[in-house]
């Protein structure tokens, strides 16, 4: 029994199960503490459909052998450029959400075509390199935010200032495009939002049916065994730069729905760590640094939204004072350490 | 050696000085550009200039020890920092002012930082070859656990009996902390101005004085061992070095001399941001020596001072110089962050880029070797 027990541990990791523990504490205690267990539901629902996207966009990366994609950030700032030129360019309803969309992957495409020829330059190395390239675009991109030529007067800063604001709201664009799409009340507390769900369920399936073409075969060859894929005669720089935008790709998506849900685009410095909670999430759901499946981003995505809804509200009403911001930062960065410090098979 | 065999093969010398000082170049060539457009005068910079290098050179001077183990940047020494603010959180609680409560925290952050130290050794043992991005992640998270301690535990489980330092609801340091009683304690204690410049002259010479130290450690037994380290871990091994343990030991040197460093940093400035001092540490540091040449398998002294000199000559002018040119000090602000983070960047992936290529041709080599012996 005792044997059992370990090898559990041992398989799924003292971290997953402390946090998975925890995570059961916080609903075991919502009804105690006065706080609404649908309501609390209805929470980690919502924020599972905004981030879902954005924790599944690293999966084709860790499948490729590219390690964890700290510099998601390049992603997100194409799906940032497809929002503010959607809303630039005057486009409303699911048109919007689609012209966004369909900038932020021409731009996606392009950054991650050079991102992914830096990475196949760095192998070994792409984490740190990664990091940095991600900080580094987002801190130049504050510089183009301020210069870039938009002249609409719902993103611009309204007196004396010249650039876009710093939240740009989507009101009135393609806000809740999704989200309200077959929305379903459940009881009086719960609204499932049908669209965001929907489309991240269409995203899963299309990398899940991804990887069982040859392409995808072949690119997951190239991650768990080079050698062996170049001896089959698979290009294995080439494998990794599509996953690479494949990767970038589905961030960008994934910020703009993202924002569609959230009601607001973030420029400037707010993407700057973004790519550390969803890092966290998929970890969190058992992958590690050289292995993802979609399973993974499921589970993690609701058990990391579950963390970071749940904290707040019950923590707050047990110690009344606001703990959840350090304990997020303990939870996410804890949990990429730890996966950074298990023993990876050598490349 | 090989090093060089690889490079000099593909390459003529020319083009690989550019490559191997084309940060230190880029820089020396915007500063050009950034410094004329600013309009600064040339007191103001050289006074500028005077107080950063006697702020920031100690902290980057942390750097080097586990540059020479072969574990790159050492971005934790962000947990150093963090040590040293818990040291001086507690003498501005205690009122102990002047140089004396500056070396009190010193003291009393020493065994912290050498705790911290040798829980980032352990940490980056098991993470080897993805030390910088591990050490990273684990700034990160020890910042929330220092959150934890400041912002819920002082006041509450330690206590804290100056309320003036602690938040209006009875526990958790308040944001900033003023650290009136040892402001530049240590910059004024050997008083000397030249035209109107005051020089630090205490501060430089404990600089100085761990320039020496540095110089003269790797010198002893235990920096050859260090070295030995850094250049083959097998190697090491076979020598009957306890590679683990080197490592560990490099990590904690690292970041008690940090803890220093934040010290001496936060003395200058007379002012503590309790949960921000510390963040950019890291970052500016590491920048800071890249851009003075350094890469990350070899850091020297020189690179130090060159690397504060030009990386804050940027600091100092280029929000000037973004407002002189586009009429926005904002502009000119995110772009030395944008210098900060791109310079990381570049270093980096220049040093991952030419390992790669050495790697390969070793393996070339011993290919070419192989099929000599069975042709013969």
């Amino acid at each position: 029994m005792k044997e059992k027990i370990q090898n559990i541990i041992e398989n799924f990791g003292l971290p997953r199960i402390i946090i998975f523990l925890f995570l059961v504490l916080l609903f075991i205690l919502t009804p105690f503490v006065g706080v609404r267990f649908d309501t609390s539901i209805n929470d980690v629902i919502v924020r599972f459909g905004m981030n879902g996207i954005l924790v599944l966009s690293l999966v084709p990366m860790v499948k490729s052998g590219c390690g964890l994609n700290f510099g998601l950030q390049l992603g997100i700032i194409a799906g940032l450029l497809g929002a503010v030129i959607s809303i630039e360019m005057e486009t409303i309803g699911f048109a919007g959400f689609f012209t966004a969309v369909g900038i932020a992957i021409f731009f996606a495409v392009v950054f991650g075509f050079l991102y992914g020829l830096l990475l196949n330059k760095t192998k070994g190395d792409e984490m740190v390199v990664a990091t940095y390239v991600g900080f580094s675009s987002v801190s130049f991109m504050c510089i183009m935010w301020l210069m870039l030529p938009f002249k609409s007067p719902n993103m611009i800063w309204a007196y004396g200032g010249s650039g876009l604001r710093t939240t740009i709201n989507t009101k009135g664009y393609w806000f809740h495009i999704l989200t309200d799409f077959f929305q379903i009340n459940i009881g009086s507390h719960i609204v499932f939002p049908t669209g965001t769900i929907l489309f991240f369920a269409l995203l899963t399936f299309l990398v899940w049916a991804f990887f069982r073409t040859k392409m995808g075969t072949a690119m997951t060859a190239v991650g768990s065994n080079t050698d062996y894929a170049k001896s089959c005669g698979v290009n294995v720089n080439k494998m990794r730069i599509i996953s690479v935008v494949l990767s970038t790709v589905i961030a960008a998506i994934g910020i703009i729905v993202f924002e569609e849900s959230f009601g607001f685009i973030q420029l400037y410095m707010a993407p700057l760590y973004m790519a550390f909670p969803a890092i966290a999430a998929l970890l969190l759901g058992g992958a590690s640094v050289g292995k993802a499946s979609i399973k993974n981003v499921i589970i993690g995505a609701f058990l990391f939204q579950g963390i970071l809804s749940m904290t707040p509200s019950v923590i707050n009403n047990i110690i009344k004072s606001d703990m959840s911001e350090a304990i997020r930062i303990i939870v996410s960065n804890g949990m990429i350490v730890y996966a950074l410090t298990r023993i990876m098979r050598v490349r | 050696m090989m090093k060089k065999q690889s490079l000099t093969k593909t390459m003529n010398p020319g083009v690989h000085f550019l490559i191997n000082y084309a940060v230190p170049i880029i820089f020396t060539i915007l500063i050009a550009f950034a410094i004329p457009l600013s309009g600064l005068s040339g007191e103001y910079f050289i006074r500028e200039l005077m107080i950063r290098l006697s702020r920031d050179s100690f902290l980057i001077l942390a750097l080097l020890i586990p540059v020479m183990a072969g574990m790159g940047m050492n971005f934790g020494i962000v947990l150093g920092a963090m040590a040293g603010e818990i040291g001086l959180i507690f003498i501005t609680d205690w009122r102990i002012i002047g140089l004396s409560g500056m070396l009190l925290a010193m003291l009393i952050s020493t065994p912290i930082a050498i705790l911290l130290g040798y829980f980032a050794g352990i940490v980056l043992n098991r993470a080897k070859g993805r030390e910088m991005v591990t050490g990273f992640m684990l700034a990160f998270f020890m910042n929330g656990i220092y959150q934890l301690v400041v912002l819920y535990g002082m006041g509450n489980i330690i206590p804290i009996s100056d309320s003036s330092i602690l938040l209006p609801r009875g526990y958790g340091i308040r944001n900033a902390i003023s650290l009136l009683g040892i402001r530049q304690v240590l910059d004024k204690l050997i008083p000397l101005e030249i035209g109107g410049i005051l020089i630090p002259v205490a501060s430089l010479l404990v600089i100085a004085t761990l320039c020496v130290f540095i110089i003269w450690f790797r010198k002893t037994k235990l920096g050859q061992v260090i070295r030995t380290v850094g250049q083959d871990n097998d190697i090491a091994r076979t020598l009957g070095i306890d590679v683990g343990r080197t490592r560990i030991l490099s990590i904690v040197i690292s970041t008690v001399l940090a803890c220093y460093g934040q010290i001496i940093f936060l003395q200058n400035i007379g002012t503590m941001n309790t949960y921000n001092s510390h963040e950019q540490v890291g970052v500016f540091a590491i920048a800071a020596l890249l851009v003075g040449g350094a890469s990350v398998s070899k850091a020297t002294i020189p690179n130090v001072f060159v690397g504060v000199i030009l990386f804050h000559t940027m600091f100092v002018v280029s929000p000037r110089a973004g407002k002189e040119l586009i009429g926005q000090a904002q502009l000119g602000e995110y772009f030395r962050i944008f210098v900060s983070y791109g310079v990381i960047a570049f270093s980096l992936a220049l040093y991952a880029w030419r390992k790669r290529i050495e790697k390969e041709n070793e393996r070339k080599k011993a290919m070419a070797f192989k099929r000599g012996i069975l042709v013969k």
